[in-house]
């Protein structure tokens, strides 16, 4: 499979070169927020930010559709539930911050939990994504009715940041502040994608009736994947709630749950950095596109119909295929 | 206030003429699905099309006549959209997977929720009943919009229709066989891709046509594709995907629970789909006219 070429390519690489591009990447991602403030404005820097969001957002997703090969149409649900459990203890009951923080992913991991209990056991992609979707729009009501709790469709104004990543003057202290995080969890998410379960998962989602058959408990790998999935989806959208400073139903949304699925589809599913690289050209498009037309639809759905025909494996999995065959052609 | 019984009558009516709607549109889907073992995500959009062409042909079309032509015609340009997509698109995903398939699909709903904005805008659009479907019928003390029935009618003669079609014609025959067979039908000397392009045709009419008959009854916006495809996707779960008369009992059924579900908890009348769908899915994976695959 991809993914283990791309390991196996990784590890002949040799360790001083490894270094060179682990400290070119370090110095870069410490010098893009002064850049941006000096040479750009604010609002480049917010969609640095936001796209390190949406970044942790659609990889966590992709353990689940990228790993397990689970078409989950309802990730949009972990995303929301952590924003709104984050933004609802904060302006609800006063929690203090880190405690907020740390309890709304666990949130979104019992959402993940419960959803993932019923859908793991299900066959077929179709009906796979239609119960997670059903979940999720489930969720999303909820959040859209229940204005007494939620606030409905006013959503959440207002959220109190505090003073040491507050965004009202300038984004730096909140650009390290989500690096940090988002960095420490793509970690824990290699490390997961690395370990003998991450290689379970994937020889789940080659063949399930085979590994059923060696003795692995299908269901229990797909639900762990599932829950952990849910889990970093719900500090993305905590992540979210910080930058945004509100938040309204509109996250819960299947929408949501869509664009994910298409970051996946447009960076690279089998790549393990795919994901990121979608949200990237996501988020970045989507504000240039958006600023000259109104019709963004009309260019992600062409782009989207082409990478489906003709570059299934998404831009990512085109550039290191096109590497590949350029380090071949050198070596000959 | 006393329990009225006959409020029951009324949402029973209501959900009747809801059911026939979604069967309209579920058909299509399923009629896809169990020929061309493709999930269509645009199928809301063909539907949105059939809306906003009843709209446009009933502002040039205003005699007596002219909802009726708008009825047959709507969905005609429709299908002809349908053919052009199956043929420069959908071919080439046959033999992928259904994540591509869904994926191609899903796009095609961004695609055409901005033609649309391109060609009509984004404002609400109206369209108006004609004098003949105007006006009540009044049943137990209850007044009941006379186009209620003229939904159920039409619904009925659809289903009607297709079974003749399936069950009596040659057409029909090689459409149930090539759904259990595909590659049989081919050897047979049948044209399979032909036969393929006729179905996704015969399946955006149908999502046209219930696009065209909601028409008069609801605004028509850029959202109302997904609202109806997600409720459709309800409706093909219950009833078991690739299976008309699964197709229709999950429309009775969800059209039901929808018309009920509105009386006990009237903001959450959609979750009782929703939960429907998730109960069914987890008891009766292949709903309940479905076969195991």
């Amino acid at each position: 499979m991809d993914i283990g070429r791309a390991k196996r390519g990784a590890t002949e690489r040799s360790n001083t070169e490894k270094w060179l591009w682990g400290g070119i990447s370090c110095l870069a991602l410490i010098a893009i927020p002064f850049v941006l403030e000096k040479g750009f404005s604010q609002y480049d820097l917010y969609l640095v930010i936001k796209i390190l969001v949406f970044a942790l957002f659609a990889m966590s997703f992709n353990l689940v559709l990228g790993y397990g090969g689970m078409m989950s149409f309802g990730h949009a649900a972990f995303f929301g539930v952590g924003a709104y459990c984050f933004s609802l203890l904060l302006v609800r009951a006063s929690c203090p911050l880190v405690l907020a923080f740390l309890a709304a992913p666990f949130a979104a991991a019992i959402v993940g939990l419960i959803i993932g209990y019923f859908s793991v056991k299900i066959k077929g992609v179709f009906y796979f994504a239609t119960i997670t979707l059903s979940f999720a729009q489930l969720v999303y009501i909820l959040a859209f009715k229940w204005r007494s709790f939620t606030f409905g469709d006013d959503g959440i104004q207002g959220i109190p940041v505090p003073a040491f990543i507050s965004t009202d003057v300038s984004y730096i202290p909140y650009y390290f502040f989500a690096l940090v995080i988002t960095l420490i969890c793509i970690y824990v998410l290699w490390k997961i994608s690395k370990s003998p379960f991450g290689m379970m998962l994937m020889s789940l989602r080659e063949n399930p009736e085979r590994a059923a058959f060696i003795g692995i408990k299908v269901e229990r790998y797909r639900l762990i994947a599932f829950v952990i999935s849910a889990f970093f989806s719900g500090v993305a959208g905590v992540l979210y709630a910080l930058l945004e400073t509100s938040i309204a139903p509109e996250i819960l949304y299947w929408s949501m749950s869509g664009d994910v699925i298409l970051m996946g589809l447009l960076g690279g599913m089998t790549l393990f950095l795919g994901p990121a690289l979608g949200a990237a050209i996501m988020v970045f498009l989507n504000s240039f596109i958006t600023s000259y037309t109104e019709y963004w639809g009309l260019f992600l759905g062409t782009t989207l119909i082409l990478i489906v025909l003709f570059f299934p494996k998404g831009l990512g999995g085109l550039a290191v295929e096109k590497y590949r065959t350029w380090v071949k052609g050198k070596k000959k | 206030m006393p329990f009225d019984p006959s409020i029951l009558f009324v949402q029973f009516v209501s959900g009747l003429s809801r059911a026939m709607i979604l069967f309209l549109m579920a058909s299509g889907l399923t009629l896809v699905f169990g020929v061309m073992n493709v999930i269509n995500f645009a199928h809301g959009a063909f539907y949105m099309i059939g809306a906003y062409m009843a709209f446009t042909l009933t502002q040039y079309l205003t005699g007596p006549l002219g909802f009726w032509v708008t009825l047959l015609i709507a969905p005609t340009i429709v299908c002809i959209v349908g053919g052009i997509v199956e043929v420069t698109l959908l071919r080439r995903i046959y033999k992928k997977e259904h994540l591509l398939q869904i994926l191609l699909t899903y796009a095609l709903i961004f695609v055409f929720n901005d033609l649309i904005k391109i060609i009509w805008g984004v404002d609400l659009r109206i369209v108006n009943l004609p004098k003949s479907l105007q006006g009540f019928v009044r049943f137990f003390g209850h007044r009941f919009p006379v186009y209620y029935f003229f939904i159920i009618g039409v619904g009925t003669a659809v289903a009607i229709l297709l079974w003749l079609l399936l069950k009596k014609t040659r057409f029909g025959k090689v459409l149930r066989a090539s759904a259990e067979h595909r590659d049989m039908v081919g050897l047979l000397g049948y044209n399979v891709g032909g036969l393929f392009t006729l179905v996704f045709v015969l399946a955006t009419w149908l999502g046209g046509l219930s696009g065209a008959v909601i028409a008069p009854t609801v605004r028509l916006s850029l959202g109302m594709g997904m609202e109806i495809i997600i409720q459709c996707f309800i409706v093909v779960i219950v009833g078991g995907l690739g299976n008309i008369w699964g197709a229709l009992l999950g429309a009775l059924i969800a059209g039901q629970v929808y018309a009920f579900g509105i009386l006990i908890l009237p903001n959450f009348a959609m979750a009782f789909l929703f939960i429907l769908a998730a109960v069914i899915i987890i008891f009766r994976p292949y709903g309940l006219l479905g076969k195991a695959a």
